[in-house]
């Protein structure tokens, strides 16, 4: 596991390892869960509530079935760390955050500066996603 | 049509800034072309044969005077003074520097242009019915559902790194100019028995190596949950599509290897977990929007009467110009086909003439087609006459609307890092063969369709004659196809057999029509003579 080297959270770091998904279902006191690319996020929704750290994997940075499996972990209800492992890149990190990553472990280092400007430049956003975002069609309207 | 309030322009300015430093990044080395090359593609920028290419958005095709002289300008200032109207209702520009591209979009923002998600694996800009707001068999405008979509699908997070290109086109009217079963998502506006708009849906169309006519996947979707469907659409994709093969990711194979009812099954499904979440935009909102689409202020008491006695000016009124819904109005389509030219090509001088005559004479308002042709959708007939001279004088009034010469053609070998052959002169050397105009007329509704590659960019699938260029051991081979329709009877063409050379290709679809003229029945268009016949009749008489 890469180290994590971005957390958008207030509360400490979560140090047990994650496991597969498969063994997670196949024990139940594991508290940290690792999801690769073409697995379904939704096996987990009967235990969120027991989950501290979700990690989903990206192979590749154009892979995008990790957006998906954070969305749905997030419209469930789930409150704990999301991480983004793997080929992770400055320019998709606002994407990722947006979606309801909040913690990242990139395979090479972040730029800070890049990401301080990708964070900065978007004022507006058209849809809901699972950050605090409020949609354009909900401003226009108040 | 629609304008830009102060968060549509803040969003498309701040995607400015940021492909101006992400470009900056790439010439500095910081970022990897690999890297790069998403992320220029979903700025609509091209690595071609000779130069970058880039991809600017018309949506839905609709555009003003003001944004159309605006692509006049690029076409001069940034490239070689002509650009490229597509079959998804866009322009691009084949001969654009890299270092220049953040300029041309800083320029194209200032009219409320943009090339945002025109390429890569991302949802692409809508198309609909050029006709839209104008045709007597619409339902509704469809356009106010048309932004609507835009602006949901514009950096959506959770479907920007999606596993292929994602099309949508949506129509309102009975006629389908729009070729909605050949998208990802086709959607029609209909009205239910209890006069409640909603949609037909059809997903898993598309053309390429392995074309699909999309199946009907819900017959009627509310209107209000349009997008809340999509995304379910979307995301079932999303997740299951497979990543391991390019040529198999796109949504047509995922409906076709789960059957259309387990696809259709899944999608109902997570549209049931999607819904309760209420991303929908609200009926509020689409007013909003829809205000921008209402109607222009027609003017009342005007006469349909239009004097014909100049026959050339009758050929045209009777060939390119449609029927408005308002009297007095008609549609006029200019044909970017002029015989032996490039199709769907225009010079920033004529560009800059369309607009004119669209701010002068149709509102304000233009359209761009996916036959690559241009549309004032908004007329007065007793102005028909001045238009066509002025429209004649710049190369603009070739009278071939929908006939053998108006030839759908992608830019081909001549440009494109992905061809195979050249499609540019086949197109011209066939509009060539058939220029006399009267015989054009007498072989009628002709939509002949031209690519230069398997990828199918110039809808050869579709065409009532369509023609796939190969590479066979090196030289250009033309694959000749018949029998297919983007329309609303849409079906997809099939092979003739053994292709041949540029020449010999022409020679073929010379034969083919001269089958049809031997065959065809009252009031039968080629296609329909096709259909009944079959292909055996065109086969002998081609290879025979």
């Amino acid at each position: 596991m890469a180290e994590t080297n971005l957390r958008f959270r207030d509360d400490e770091p979560h140090e047990e390892p994650a496991v597969s998904i498969e063994a997670f279902l196949g024990q139940t006191n594991a508290t940290a869960v690792r999801i690769e690319a073409g697995e379904d996020a939704r096996l987990l929704l009967p235990y969120l509530d027991r989950l501290a750290l979700i990690e989903i994997d990206f192979p590749r940075f154009r892979d995008g079935r990790g957006y998906s499996s954070a969305s749905i972990l997030r419209e469930a209800g789930y409150t704990g760390e999301l991480r983004a492992s793997g080929d992770v890149l400055v320019d998709q990190i606002l994407f990722m955050r947006r979606v309801g990553f909040d913690s990242f472990a990139p395979e090479t280092p972040i730029d800070p500066h890049a990401l301080e400007r990708a964070f900065e430049r978007f004022g507006y956003f058209y849809q809901a996603a699972a950050d605090q975002a409020v949609p354009v069609w909900k401003l226009r309207h108040g | 049509m629609y304008q830009y309030d102060k968060y549509d322009q803040s969003i498309v300015d701040a995607r400015v800034d940021e492909f101006r430093e992400q470009t900056a990044r790439r010439i500095s080395g910081a970022l990897t072309e690999d890297q790069f090359k998403p992320l220029r593609l979903k700025n609509g920028l091209y690595l071609q044969l000779h130069a970058y290419m880039l991809r600017v958005a018309i949506p839905y095709g609709t555009m003003s005077g003001r944004q159309m002289r605006m692509l006049g300008h690029i076409a001069r200032k940034y490239d070689r003074g002509y650009g490229h109207f597509t079959t998804r209702q866009n322009i691009q520009y084949n001969w654009i520097k890299l270092e220049e591209a953040p300029d041309i979009l800083a320029d194209l923002a200032t009219v409320e242009m943009h090339a945002i998600q025109t390429s890569g694996e991302s949802i692409r800009n809508l198309s609909s019915d050029q006709y839209a707001g104008a045709a007597a068999d619409e339902v509704c405008d469809p356009r106010p559902w048309a932004e609507l979509i835009r602006q949901a699908t514009t950096f959506h997070p959770e479907f920007s790194y999606l596993p292929r290109k994602f099309k949508i086109a949506v129509t309102a009217a009975e006629e389908d100019r729009a070729a909605i079963r050949l998208h990802d998502i086709g959607l029609k506006l209909v009205k239910n028995d209890a006069g409640e708009l909603g949609f037909e849906v059809y997903i898993g169309g598309g053309m390429g190596r392995t074309p699909f006519v999309a199946p009907l996947i819900r017959s009627f979707l509310p209107a209000d949950n349009l997008f809340s469907y999509c995304a379910a659409a979307l995301r079932v994709w999303n997740r299951w599509a497979r990543r391991d093969n390019i040529h198999k990711q796109r949504i047509k194979i995922l409906v076709h290897d789960l059957g259309t009812e387990e696809f259709t099954r899944q999608v109902e499904a997570e549209w049931q977990e999607i819904l309760p979440l209420g991303t929908d935009v609200p009926r509020v909102e689409l007013d909003r929007i829809a205000e921008y689409f209402a109607p222009p202020p027609f003017e009342s008491e005007l006469s349909d009467n239009v004097d014909r006695s100049d026959p050339d000016f009758a050929v045209w009124l009777d060939q390119n110009v449609a029927a408005h819904k308002a009297p007095g109005y008609a549609i006029v389509n200019i044909s970017l086909k002029p015989i032996g030219g490039i199709p769907g090509d225009v010079s920033a001088d004529q560009i800059e003439l369309i607009a004119d005559i669209a701010e002068q004479h149709s509102f304000d308002e233009l359209r761009a087609t996916h036959a690559q042709n241009i549309v004032l959708p908004h007329v007065r007939k007793d102005r028909l006459y001045a238009i066509w001279q002025v429209l004649r004088d710049a190369g603009l009034a070739e009278p071939n609307l929908d006939l053998i010469s108006d030839i759908i053609a992608c830019p081909g070998l001549d440009y494109c890092s992905l061809a195979n052959a050249r499609s540019i002169p086949v197109a011209q050397k066939i509009a060539t063969r058939f220029a006399d105009l009267g015989r054009q007329r007498e072989l009628g509704e002709l939509k002949l369709k031209i690519s230069g590659c398997i990828n199918a960019c110039g809808h050869h699938h579709a065409g009532h004659i369509g023609i796939l260029g190969v590479d066979r051991k090196g030289t250009e081979n033309y694959q000749l196809l018949l029998g297919g329709s983007g329309a609303e009877d849409a079906s997809l063409g099939s092979i003739t057999g053994p292709g041949f050379s540029e020449d010999g290709v022409v020679d073929a679809i010379e034969k083919a029509t001269n089958v049809y003229m031997r065959e065809r029945a009252e009031g039968e268009r080629f296609l329909d003579t096709y259909r009944r016949i079959g292909m055996a009749p065109f086969k002998e008489a081609i290879y025979g």
